[in-house]
């Protein structure tokens, strides 16, 4: 069966980033790969994506407004046909680069908050980091873009969702996505710090119920439960290799952003082959398609065309095959390794930290 | 429905015909709805000029057919309400 276009091209523009979030799933030797691709080079990507029938472009990184040529790429993309979100921290968006994306044709800017616990004070009880914000909030409700606010919940934030869901309202925000912490890269590292309490989570949870409630339509806010709560896991991206395709700073050609740990995989690299070739043709790329890597219980599992076993680097991370199902499922033989580490995090109650946590740096991978 | 109103596509939403997919589709944030050739015919004449009753006009000489108010302004509704499309007054 050959797989249909891939809809949704992530260009990851550079893993260079002001920030030093201890949730970035970024990979932890970032600062070892080679050269970030030049302006040509992505635009080349965007013309091949746009032939294969790639229509939703992310544009990511890092920080993609590292790039000073991020007007250049959105504006070609925009004529390309594509509809273009920019995912951002709002560090360096500035009124006149704002203005050059707009008319550029930027469709829609997510903005995340930049909460590592160094600055979780200042974002929590006022300061630099809430004027920050607010000044972005304002810009991007002066170019009339609708406010999307993302906000990563971990053990160290989570008590106060409360607190950041006030805060969304009084920027005007139109949704809030409280995206409970996903578990690759810099997060992986610090999973034991990261992980919140059921208590906690349960709280969240409530406090966010209620907010709803009050609020009504005008504000819409989506609460993503950690999947290691979860008794089935998450069907991650869709299925490998069927509708998304990320491409990192490099150059290399990802199923998932977090696909370059896969072992025995050589991810390609978009210097060296078409898109049309890495996406149809690629061994990397049509590993995971279909179901025969599948091993049981997920290849005579009922709902295996729903999950999809589940996500492969989660399996590789936690199992060290790749090719096992999710252990976020009950029905695995190593769900108890989830378990165990929300036993953990659990025992340890509100006690301090075991480990110091890893801030993202490109000297700390 | 008032039938003099002039339905255009919301904001933040983009429609256009993808030929990888041999469909319209609806854009949005981070999202995609691929029409199906009704709703396509629909979306393609709410572009802010139109009256409703226009659209059904247009519809109903277009493709030979009769009696598609109901069918354009129940749709309409649906679009409305997941905020699809606009009415300018």
């Amino acid at each position: 069966m050959s797989p249909g276009p891939p809809l949704w091209l992530l260009l990851e523009l550079t893993y260079r980033c002001p920030l030093h979030c201890v949730f970035c799933y970024n990979p932890t030797d970032f600062g070892s790969v080679g050269p970030e691709l030049e302006t040509g080079e992505w635009l080349r990507v965007l013309e091949q994506a746009r032939q294969l029938g790639s229509v939703q472009l992310g544009l990511s990184g890092g920080e993609p407004l590292v790039r000073d040529d991020l007007e250049i790429i959105v504006a070609a993309a925009h004529r390309l046909g594509f509809y273009t979100n920019l995912i951002t921290s709002g560090v360096g968006l500035t009124e006149a680069r704002l203005q050059a994306l707009r008319a550029g044709g930027l469709d829609h800017i997510q903005l995340s908050f930049q909460d590592s616990t160094r600055v979780l004070n200042d974002f929590l009880s006022s300061t630099r980091t809430f004027e920050l914000k607010s000044r972005v909030a304002a810009l991007i409700k002066k170019y009339r873009y609708p406010m999307v606010l993302n906000v990563v919940l971990h053990r160290l934030n989570i008590d106060h969702v409360a607190e950041i869901l006030d805060m969304a309202e009084r920027m005007g925000a139109d949704y809030v996505e409280l995206a409970n912490t996903q578990y690759y890269g810099w997060a992986w590292r610090n999973r034991g710090e990261l992980l919140p309490t059921r208590a906690q989570l349960q709280h969240a949870e409530e406090v966010t119920a209620r907010f709803r409630e009050r609020v009504g339509a005008k504000m819409r806010v989506f609460f993503v439960v950690p999947d290691y709560f979860e008794t089935r896991p998450k069907p991650c991206m869709s299925g490998l290799g069927r509708v998304f395709l990320g491409i990192a700073p490099d150059g290399v050609a990802l199923p998932c952003q977090a696909a370059r740990m896969l072992p025995g995989l050589t991810f390609p690299n978009v210097r060296e082959a078409s898109l049309g070739s890495i996406w149809y043709d690629s061994p990397a790329f049509n590993h995971y398609r279909g179901e025969d890597w599948m091993k049981e219980p997920c290849r005579s599992c009922p709902e295996r065309a729903r999950d999809f076993g589940g996500c492969r680097c989660q399996a590789y991370q936690l199992t060290g095959d790749a090719a096992n199902a999710d252990p976020v499922c009950d029905l695995s033989p190593h769900h108890h390794l989830v378990t165990e580490a929300v036993d953990r995090a659990e025992r340890r109650g509100a006690a301090p930290a075991e480990h110091p946590l890893v801030f993202r740096d490109h000297r700390a991978g | 429905m008032d039938t003099t109103a002039r339905p255009t596509i919301g904001r933040g939403f983009r429609l256009q015909w993808e030929p990888a997919q041999e469909a319209h589709v609806l854009l949005y944030p981070e999202g995609m709805v691929k029409l199906n050739q009704s709703a396509a015919a629909i979306l393609t004449r709410c572009n802010g000029r139109r009256t409703v009753a226009d659209i059904v006009t247009d519809l109903e000489s277009t493709y030979g057919l009769s009696g598609l108010m109901q069918d354009v302004c129940a749709f309409i509704a649906i679009a409305l309400e997941r905020t699809w499309v606009e009415l300018l007054a």
